[in-house]
């Protein structure tokens, strides 16, 4: 507390007020901002990526800033100006989707030394500033494992994903979810539900209540915190795969398994670049930062005690299919729900292709339309 | 509803009483002396938080000013929350002359923003100062229009304007969402879906150098109108008129609703004013973020503020420097990110409260006891 | 379940999606009776909510958690209730001021409780003669929901059959002839308000206890300031909160059912028909002529 107090005493006699204590200290640390949308422990996202920033701060010469429930305006402009001024950081990490543009493109263009890097945008050669980087974790892996088991499991064939919204990321789950319980289960469908919002748990839990009321006996979802929905199910005896983080706790015996962040590995990985004095800018560090089980970005929950061994059996090839790099999900023929073909046989999505990060359709096996 | 709190709010100022000279200052401390000491006894109560809290008060107390008003760096932090305040506490402060209680803000900036948006793009191809003129008048009229809806049930239905104008702001809001995720939507807005934005270089800029843009000279500008309106035109006269007493201004001929619906349509404009700034300015485009709680906070800035123009200017700095404090407080104390809730909940309490004290106290009174 | 499913959907999510409605209309129509609002109930749900699921984790038992939730109801409550009986304080502003500051504390001391698993309130399986899972589920029933009619008819008869609730009434309508009356007007609001706060604690406690039956911070999503519509829609009549209440959980589950049997166009404008339709209701039934049956005359103005 003293350090505290003694350092903004100097920080409010110095007139400059920019030239403060923390900038001196962090001359042999790396700072690194991180700015999230929603409370820090909400159980999902938010705190996927709150265990991420702690993960890095284990790293001795690594001091992290946080800023929890900053919203998509002029807050989040001020929250990185601030953590650039007056903190030192010379890297930022405003991890909700909403702050790239136009908040990050225009902090970028006024601070071209920082690295502004992005949790799920979309970094254009040419149109964005040099200084700015996407990163991004390929979770449809995960998923399509999930899915794997949730079509070994299901009884009645009628899996349930609740979804906020039907945005790209979305809805590359869902057909990852469909198309992995549909490999093993070819008469598997999966009935979507858009709740609209993030977080809204009395729909969310009404979302999975009618669900469960139609059939389904697996659920999964894809929200800001997937608390409200494991418990539900678990209350209602259905199976349960979980999302953002293991929710194996809140649904001890409905939970199959689940698709988790492990953004530890990443922002470690930034770390070590900024330390080396790697830049954007010079292309030291790449624009495009992507990964998935392979890589570590992303990992699955333990199997829960009712996935059987046949289930464990397929999870585990494909698990495998996708450590040595041959699996591809969407690969042709691919028919989306209303009939039409997205991929013709022989022709394929790989993961890394940026098609995958515009996807505005739902594929064969899916009940529910991408309309709002 | 017909609450007149200008009614009450006027302090007697009794003629000095015989033999003893009189003391006009006082009076005028008083309205400094109270709202400042409000601000200091919610800081004392927050101090007292934040010890329980294990922290040190006074380092909290010095890192909110930093953070809030310490410098022109920090300042700026705060009038960029301030100015959308400014307007959004306009949509409750001129329906209150009336007597009416309209709480429509959040609703009102929203439908300006949209209708701002709507017309921005199909006039985008001309020079910027048409732009953003068309924004701002669409910007307006919707909002305008969205209130005057208020108005118009209150006078011509009876019906609450506080309950009409907060089931408003849910209808706006599912408008919003409903227009930004289907028929609004560009479909290069990928995981954020929004509408088509405004181009870059049609967009409202900031002032100078700074980071402040020019809505902070639309909400300072708006004020003084207001103020001017309505302590000195003949409109604001007859509105104020029927705030004390609407029948009695029935009585002297005055075209009550159509007064009333008008003033409507000015509050709501202003906040769709606001609505047109978050977009020219901010997001260039529509989406979610438009409805981030500037409306609700509105609503208090205008109590506070009592309603009048001028002080809507000093309190929304108030709580534009309380918001723009956030943030330290989670970085360098390590404080949950709820914590300016509280502080900024504690503050308006205690200035609602203090509102009760004037003419309490004899020391401020005109003459000696 | 096809077409049934959704119409057993709607109504069972009309009793769980309900019942915080219908607790925390009550208070507001309690408060309401004394003729003032309280729009600060949602923060009340929200600590209500919170501390409920607190007190239940730590005592491990959901009944303290109730009980904790009416306490936590009840003093932001009396803050509200001693605030507005100043001078010049405007109720709709206080109660503002009051739902920062009721959610800023629930989020602050909940921050601890958002990880682990509280006990849950017991369902009343009031579905034992049926084998079809879907109508045992719909029929267990919140202990709360019993508890929330049971006090819809008791302040039925409260307002109607008692001196108190006369006394409430008379303030209400006139507090000047309460007055004459030798009533004493803060004293019957402060009781009022206190315990509409504490019934609307009891609400959050529903939400974290039973049905979603967790805290978070996005639990209440406007159930507390729906409530002052809510009554209105009900004329400030007690039974006709649960109707009303009944009407307004189930629109909340009318999107996701629709939805969960293929229906899936508008569902932000469907979110939003409770809205349109209080608004449509207030249009058709008010008048400038009268003021309508059982409104308090005192409500809105600033004595």
């Amino acid at each position: 507390m003293k350090k505290h107090f003694s350092s903004l005493l100097g920080a409010v006699l110095a007139t400059g007020l920019l030239t403060s204590a923390p900038v001196a200290s962090a001359a042999d640390k790396v700072t690194m901002g991180f700015i999230y949308v929603g409370p820090k422990d909400d159980y999902g996202y938010n705190q996927a990526h709150a265990e991420g920033c702690a993960g890095v701060q284990k790293l001795p010469w690594v001091k992290g800033v946080e800023e929890a429930s900053v919203p998509e305006t002029t807050a989040v402009q001020e929250t990185m100006r601030n953590m650039i001024v007056q903190d030192g950081a010379t890297v930022v990490f405003p991890t909700s989707f909403g702050y790239f543009d136009p908040h990050i493109l225009k902090l970028a263009k006024q601070n071209p030394k920082i690295q502004f890097l992005h949790c799920g945008g979309m970094y254009t050669e040419g149109k964005h500033p040099k200084n700015v980087g996407s990163y991004f974790g390929y979770i449809d892996e995960a998923v399509y494992v999930a899915g794997i088991v949730a079509g070994h499991e299901t009884k009645s064939g009628k899996l349930g994903f609740i979804a906020a919204k039907p945005i790209p990321q979305v809805l590359r789950n869902i057909n990852a979810f469909t198309l992995g319980a549909r490999s093993v289960n070819p008469k598997a469908t999966v009935q979507v539900i858009f709740t609209g919002d993030w977080s809204v748990p009395v729909k969310e839990a009404e979302a999975a209540s009618s669900l469960i009321n139609q059939g389904v006996d697996v659920l999964t979802c894809h929200v800001d915190s997937p608390k409200v929905i494991l418990e539900t199910a678990e209350r209602r005896g259905i199976f349960v795969c979980g999302y953002h983080a293991n929710g194996s706790k809140l649904a001890p015996k409905g939970y199959l398994t689940g698709a988790e962040w492990n953004w530890s590995k990443v922002y470690t990985d930034y770390a070590e670049m900024v330390k080396a004095g790697k830049t954007l800018a010079a292309g030291t560090i790449p624009h495009l930062v992507r990964g998935g089980l392979k890589e570590g970005f992303v990992k699955c929950s333990d199997y829960g005690p009712a996935v059987g061994e046949a289930a464990k059996k397929d999870a585990e090839a494909a698990k495998a299919k996708f450590m040595d790099g041959s699996m591809v999900i969407f690969k042709g023929p691919l028919k989306n729900n209303t009939g039409g073909d997205i991929l013709p046989a022989g022709q394929e999505y790989k993961q890394q292709d940026i098609e995958l990060e515009k996807m505005g359709w739902l594929v064969e096996g899916v009940l529910g339309s991408t309309k709002s | 509803m017909s609450s007149t709190p200008e009614a009450k709010v006027a302090v007697a100022t009794p003629a000095a009483a015989a033999g003893r000279p009189p003391l006009p200052w006082r009076p005028a401390l008083e309205g400094v002396v109270i709202p400042v000491g409000a601000v200091l006894v919610a800081l004392a109560l927050f101090g007292l938080f934040c010890f329980v809290q294990g922290r040190n008060a006074f380092a909290v107390f010095a890192a909110i000013n930093k953070a809030a008003f310490g410098s022109w760096y920090a300042f700026q932090n705060t009038l960029v929350r301030a100015a959308p305040l400014m307007l959004t506490a306009l949509a409750t402060a001129l329906p209150a002359r009336l007597g009416l209680v309209v709480i429509g803000n959040e609703g009102a900036l929203v439908m300006g923003g949209l209708a701002a948006t709507v017309a921005g793009l199909a006039v985008q191809t001309a020079p910027l100062l048409v732009v953003l003129g068309v924004m701002l008048a669409a910007g307006m009229i919707g909002g305008g229009l969205w209130l005057a809806i208020v108005g118009a049930l209150y006078y011509q239905r009876g019906v609450n304007e506080t309950i009409a104008s907060l089931l408003l702001n849910y209808i706006a809001i599912a408008l919003l969402n409903h227009l930004v995720n289907g028929p609004l939507r560009d479909p290069s807005s990928l995981n954020k879906p929004s509408s088509f934005p405004i181009p870059d270089e049609k967009m409202l800029p900031v002032i100078g150098s700074s980071n402040v843009h020019y809505g902070l000279f639309f909400g300072i500008a708006a004020c003084l109108l207001a103020w001017v309106l309505m302590e000195h035109t003949t409109f604001g006269f007859k509105v104020r008129m029927i705030g004390g007493n609407i029948r009695a201004a029935r009585l002297a001929g005055l075209p009550v609703a159509l007064l009333g619906i008008i003033t409507c349509f000015l509050a709501g404009a202003a906040a769709g004013a606001a609505g047109m700034v978050e977009v020219a300015a901010v997001h260039g485009r529509a989406n979610e973020s438009l409805a981030a709680g500037y409306g609700y906070a509105g609503i208090l800035v205008a109590f506070v503020a009592r309603h009048r123009g001028l002080p809507i200017i000093l309190v929304a700095t108030l709580l534009g420097g309380i918001l723009a404090s956030g943030g330290i407080l989670q970085r360098e104390f390590k404080l949950p990110d709820a914590t300016i809730l509280v502080f900024q909940g504690l503050v308006f309490l205690v200035i609602l409260f203090s509102d009760s004290l004037y003419g309490k106290f004899g020391f401020f009174k005109e003459e000696r006891r | 379940m096809g077409g049934w499913g959704v119409v057993v959907g709607v109504l069972s999510g009309a009793v769980r999606g309900g019942t915080p409605f219908l607790l925390v209309s009550l208070g507001e129509c309690l408060t309401e009776k004394s003729g003032k609002i309280n729009l600060g109930l949602e923060g009340v749900l929200l600590m209500g909510a919170m501390s409920a699921y607190a007190c239940a984790y730590k005592t491990g038992s959901p009944w303290v958690g109730v009980v904790a939730a009416a306490l936590a109801g009840a003093i932001l409550g009396a803050i509200h209730a001693l605030l507005i009986s100043r001078p010049r304080v405007n109720d709709i502003a206080a109660g503002i001021a009051m739902l920062i500051f009721g959610s800023g504390c629930a989020f602050y001391f909940g921050k601890p409780f958002i990880q682990p698993s509280a006990p849950q309130l017991p369902g009343i399986p009031l579905g034992g003669w049926s084998d079809v899972p879907q109508i045992q589920a719909a029929l267990k029933i919140s202990p709360l929901f019993i508890f929330g009619v049971a006090m819809a008819f008791v302040l039925q008869w409260f307002f109607r059959g008692t001196r108190w609730g006369m006394q409430v009434r008379a303030v209400g309508d006139s507090p000047a002839a309460a007055r004459a009356l030798g009533i004493s007007v803060p004293r019957t609001r402060f009781f009022a308000i206190v315990l509409g706060s504490a019934l609307g604690g009891i609400g959050g406690a529903h939400l974290s206890l039973f049905y979603p039956g967790a805290w978070t911070e996005a639990i209440s999503s406007g159930q507390g300031l729906m409530a002052v519509a809510l009554v209105i829609f009900a004329r400030w009549n007690p039974v006709h909160c649960l109707w009303a209440s009944l009407l307004f959980g189930g629109a909340q589950a009318v999107g996701p059912s629709l939805q969960a049997v293929g229906i899936s166009t508008g569902y932000y404008l469907w979110n939003a028909s409770p809205y349109v339709l209080t608004l449509l209701v207030m249009l058709f039934t008010c008048s400038t002529k009268r003021t309508l049956a059982g409104a308090p005359g005192a409500l809105g103005a600033s004595s």
